[in-house]
């Protein structure tokens, strides 16, 4: 009863939200390129993610998926193109990516949880320290995300007493509880057992029926056919194709119907 | 008892009493100006790193009872007669900074890179993710080398007796020099002064397991 409740509140916000920035897509990539050293890894990427969308971002290894994602949140600083992410031009020097954090949260492949730091201590050290809220404030806050991550028992729980799966799921609450307007996930199954990576995708599903945008990149090919709005196939720096999830049942391109024989 | 008068044996504890007020002078000092060379060690500003590799270097690269000499004649050339406890003080201070700000830069280094990123990506600033993150991780590794080279600082205060500061080295001396038993009064200095150090490492040791333990 009450976390279906929870549940509502959470979908209207989303699409109040929605309705407000309808007009222009939160991620905008208009001609983006990104290179190390030598290396070009993105190689012009043109690609647009609205408000309340789910984008999957797939493809090989080394196929630039993850430099793209990186680029959303500043990790990683574009060379020439145009990045647009919640309202703020990246290639601009000027842009504030602390401000810019706040709005685009994101989930690494290997949790990264601060270890020190008690399950709930992880969830609220940044609304704490960034958005200054009170410890009484922070605890109902911590309540509220390990509810929706399904951990609210695991509150007083140090990271390592957790499994794979749980730590995810932990280090997705921490994204939630600073309300960001998207949030990217970079793999965020590759590190766990096939027994583990179902309870973690479960969890973003949720999150994407609750109306959150999302970016991941990912291996799971079913999932991503099942959950993305978006599917963008990525080879070599391109995007190479993209559509929606059925694309992956019947590829255009011999590189994509290749790439999709090989996941099966 | 073992030959030697109580007046001796209390003179012998006198002189470890100082040896433990220098080292924790030297622990304090090394504290206080070792901080700011780790952070300037582990830092990205190529000045400050330079500069505190170069102080780390210059330190590391001369004996310690000769840095006790140049600090305690530097100081008397400026014309300022000092006690050989402050001109002792001194020298551990930047000897032991030395070591300690090598050995917490390392430290702070060995906290995995993607601790920062996940701190950077919750729009943490650089100092709160210093002080929340990053810190409290560096301080549990640097627990067993930094009480390790506080054994350290204890035994080299020893050196201290070249610029004839009064300490459990000097006073064994002396004693020495008045009743001839070099063996005896020698081995009660040397069981002083690992009864210092020895509980220092056990207690290390407890503290570890508590740290790794939570």
């Amino acid at each position: 009863m009450n976390a279906t409740s929870k549940i509502n509140t959470t979908t209207a916000s989303a699409i109040e939200a929605s309705s407000m920035t309808n007009a222009t897509p939160l991620v905008r990539f208009e001609g983006v390129r990104k290179s190390f050293g030598e290396l070009e890894v993105l190689k012009g990427i043109d690609l647009e993610v609205k408000t309340g969308e789910v984008v999957a971002l797939i493809g090989r290894s080394g196929s630039g998926k993850s430099t793209a994602l990186r680029c959303v949140n500043g990790l990683e600083r574009i060379n020439a193109g145009k990045l647009t992410v919640c309202g703020r031009d990246l290639h601009n020097g000027n842009v504030d990516l602390r401000e810019l954090r706040q709005d685009v949260g994101i989930v690494f492949q290997s949790y990264n949880l601060f270890p020190h730091l008690t399950v709930e201590q992880n969830v609220t050290l940044a609304p704490r320290k960034v958005h200054k809220i009170g410890a009484a404030e922070a605890r109902t806050l911590a309540g509220e995300v390990l509810a929706q991550v399904g951990l609210s028992d695991k509150a007083q729980n140090y990271p390592e007493q957790l499994s794979g799966g749980q730590q995810q799921r932990v280090a997705i609450a921490r994204s939630l509880a600073m309300r960001p307007k998207l949030i990217l996930f970079d793999e965020v199954t590759s590190a766990l057992d096939p027994e583990l990576t179902g309870e973690v995708l479960r969890v973003i599903e949720k999150l994407a029926s609750e109306g959150m945008t999302m970016m991941l990149v990912t291996h799971e090919m079913a999932f991503a056919r099942s959950v993305a709005d978006q599917v963008v196939f990525m080879h070599h720096g391109k995007i190479w194709e993209t559509g929606t999830g059925d694309m992956l049942a019947n590829p255009q391109t011999p590189e994509l119907r290749q790439f999709v024989g090989n996941g099966l | 008892m073992f030959g030697l008068t109580i007046e001796q044996l209390a003179f012998i504890f006198r002189g470890a009493g100082w040896t433990i007020v220098l080292s924790l002078l030297g622990f304090v000092g090394g504290t206080l100006l070792g901080l700011p060379v780790a952070l300037a060690r582990a830092s990205h500003n190529r000045g400050l790193n330079w500069l505190s590799g170069a102080f780390v270097q210059l330190i590391q690269g001369i004996p310690l009872p000769v840095i006790m000499f140049v600090v305690y004649f530097g100081i008397s050339i400026g014309g300022y007669d000092v006690p050989a406890l402050v001109a002792a003080g001194i020298a551990m201070t930047l000897y032991s900074s030395a070591y300690l700000g090598e050995i917490w830069r390392g430290c702070i280094q060995a906290v995995p890179k993607t601790q920062w990123e996940a701190g950077e990506c919750l729009a943490l600033t650089n100092t709160q993710r210093f002080v929340y993150v990053i810190l409290p991780q560096a301080l549990r590794i640097a627990v067993p080398p930094t009480v390790g080279f506080l054994v350290q600082i204890v035994k080299n205060t020893s050196y201290a007796v070249v610029i004839g500061f009064f300490d459990l080295t000097y006073s064994a001396k002396v004693i020495n020099n008045s009743t001839f038993m070099p063996f005896t009064v020698f081995t009660i200095a040397a069981l002083i002064y690992f009864a210092i150090c020895f509980p220092m490492s056990a207690l290390a040791r407890r503290f570890e397991r508590r740290l790794t333990r939570s």
